[in-house]
């Protein structure tokens, strides 16, 4: 180690030594520890993203612009992204409907039943997502437990159709990504000071008043960082929808797939990904301008 | 104030109904992995070991649990120092870079995954690491260093530095320093980010939906293909194994948490 070679061991360990020397040497030690991390990335990530951009302007190894001409002209490409779209604003609207009473209650109720409440929210969230699917598709097959409840109770007559459809997907994606947006609106909400509330509730507030008008303004940032998560996360879901879509529910990371391995079709796959990219860096640019992007990823 | 009773008895009705929502659907497949029988009743007209059985005596599965097991050992393994060292050397500076190279650390988890899983096909296809082993703990390192690196930062923030500082001062030098003072107080934290580590490389589907094949299929993309011909019982007795890997290892973050605030 470099270090060793410096006559006087305690002078680098001075905080806030503000010789350049000093802040160069720091500067390369961190490039130093921080290379191996940063070599992984570049080689698996970066440099083929580079080459996927530069492939969707080029046909035939000249620059054009056919790849995003078909993309935004072609309607299947079209009715993807919508329905890409709408799937990922319900599932964010439902997560939040579940997840934010969730997180209140983890946020109010006595600390015995909160950490009950976080295991229950945490346990799923490290289970595989093959396996929430499969429980989803067991669930939800036609001779399924809600379809002989359903009968049982006499509700419906024959089975209904729950699964190898849209409303199939959209059920398994909001299991899968409320803890997604538990966990952020927790982290936001136990920073709430509870003498707000107890202050309002003096001042001769109803329960209902004072949530509205005090905690639940508070909670926003929390509720935008979950809902960004959660957004943006089903906007590039594949598992989920593929096997609980039965093949008529695409979406838009299936149109990459189906381009690279059906038709080893690199230039749209690449126009396709890139748009994908485009909305979610935007997305995430956006809204870190509001919160912080640690508070919005800082969430596992 | 009855009506404050009232709606206070609809919310913990509702966050139980959410807890449920949440939690039956991993329970299920629990007792349909004892079932014996081929068709997925509940409840099970009868109990048995015989798709456990049918895992555990299946070459392929085998094959592919082993694949799996040996991906995230190594994961865990090489993705916890790599991601240690990211996350000091991204605490001790104050350069005006280090915002940049944490969101570029970060991106695998902000790129969506099936653009990564192209990304790392892309890189493999050229340089001839499709289907092989350490291409497959190579992609998984990578998705598991967000985890590490947010994992130990937290660990890092709650240290003291100038411990550190005392450390050299006295004369160690900061290998020495980081290896007896710091680490030990940041276990915890690190332990996590391993465990992190493991989960993520076990659980990882898509990648390897890609990449991995042959002779180094995964379990999880084994389990992909076959849930989508059919429904079969051996993947109730797989989910089974695969959740209680999962709440074993939910249980060793929580008790290497509950040994810093002890």
């Amino acid at each position: 180690m470099k270090e060793t070679t410096l006559p006087n061991p305690g002078l680098q360990a001075m905080p806030k030594d503000n010789s350049a020397r000093f802040q160069r040497r720091e500067h390369h030690l961190m490039l130093a520890l921080l290379m191996p991390a940063l070599l992984i990335v570049t080689l698996l990530l970066i440099v083929p993203l580079g080459w996927m951009i530069a492939q969707s302007f080029q046909v035939n190894g000249s620059f054009s612009l056919e790849h995003y001409e078909r993309v935004l002209t072609d309607g299947v490409y079209w009715r993807t992204f919508g329905l890409t779209f709408r799937i990922s604003f319900i599932v964010t609207l439902a997560a939040l409907l579940l997840g934010y009473p969730l997180a209140y209650a983890a946020t109010v109720l006595p600390r015995r039943w909160s950490l009950m409440i976080l295991a229950l929210v945490i346990v799923p969230f490290w289970t595989s997502v093959l396996v929430r699917a499969y429980a989803w598709l067991i669930l939800l097959q036609r001779s399924g437990v809600i379809n002989q409840t359903l009968m049982g109770l006499g509700l419906t007559d024959a089975p209904l159709a729950l699964v190898h459809n849209e409303f199939g997907t959209i059920i398994a994606t909001v299991h899968i990504l409320l803890p997604f947006m538990v966990l952020p609106l927790y982290a936001t909400m136990q920073k709430i000071p509870r003498d707000l509330m107890l202050a309002g509730a003096s001042l001769g507030g109803s329960p209902m008043h004072v949530f509205w008008r005090v905690f639940f303004p508070l909670s926003l940032s929390g509720v935008l960082a979950g809902m960004t998560l959660v957004f943006v996360l089903c906007l590039g879901f594949y598992i989920t929808p593929e096997l609980m879509g039965g093949g008529r529910t695409v979406m838009a990371s299936m149109l990459v797939s189906r381009n690279i391995q059906l038709y080893v079709e690199w230039g749209a796959a690449s126009a396709v990904s890139v748009v994908l990219l485009l909305m979610v860096v935007s997305i995430f640019y956006l809204v870190s301008r509001l919160v912080s992007m640690e508070r919005i990823l800082g969430v596992k | 104030m009855n009506q404050v009773r009232l709606s206070r008895v609809l919310f913990i009705g509702y966050v139980t109904l959410v807890l449920l929502f949440l939690v039956l659907p991993v329970l299920i497949v629990i007792p349909m992995s004892f079932s014996d029988s081929r068709f997925l009743s509940f409840p099970p007209p009868g109990y048995s070991l015989r798709w456990y059985d049918a895992f555990f005596s299946s070459n392929g599965w085998m094959s592919a649990a082993q694949t799996s097991l040996i991906a995230a050992v190594s994961t865990a393994l090489i993705a916890t120092p790599v991601g240690v060292a990211a996350a000091y050397g991204l605490n001790v500076s104050t350069h005006w870079s280090v915002r940049y190279l944490k969101v570029l650390l970060l991106l695998p988890l902000i790129v969506p995954i099936i653009i990564v899983a192209a990304g790392v096909f892309l890189s493999y296809a050229m340089t001839g690491l499709l289907h092989s082993l350490p291409g497959l703990i190579m992609a998984d390192v990578m998705l598991a260093l967000p985890y590490v690196i947010t994992a130990v930062a937290a660990g890092l923030q709650g240290f003291d530095n100038s411990q550190e500082m005392v450390a050299r001062s006295l004369g160690m030098n900061r290998f020495r320093a980081f290896m007896a003072v710091v680490l030990p107080q940041i276990k915890p934290s690190v332990i996590t980010g391993a465990i992190f580590a493991f989960i993520q490389a076990l659980d990882e589907t898509m990648v390897a939906l890609f990449i991995a094949g042959g002779q180094n299929q995964t379990l999880t993309v084994r389990m992909f293909t076959a849930l989508r011909d059919e429904i079969d019982p051996t993947i109730a007795a797989i989910s089974t194994l695969l959740t209680a890997t999962s709440f074993a290892m939910v249980m060793l973050v929580a008790m290497a948490r509950q040994r810093t605030t002890a």
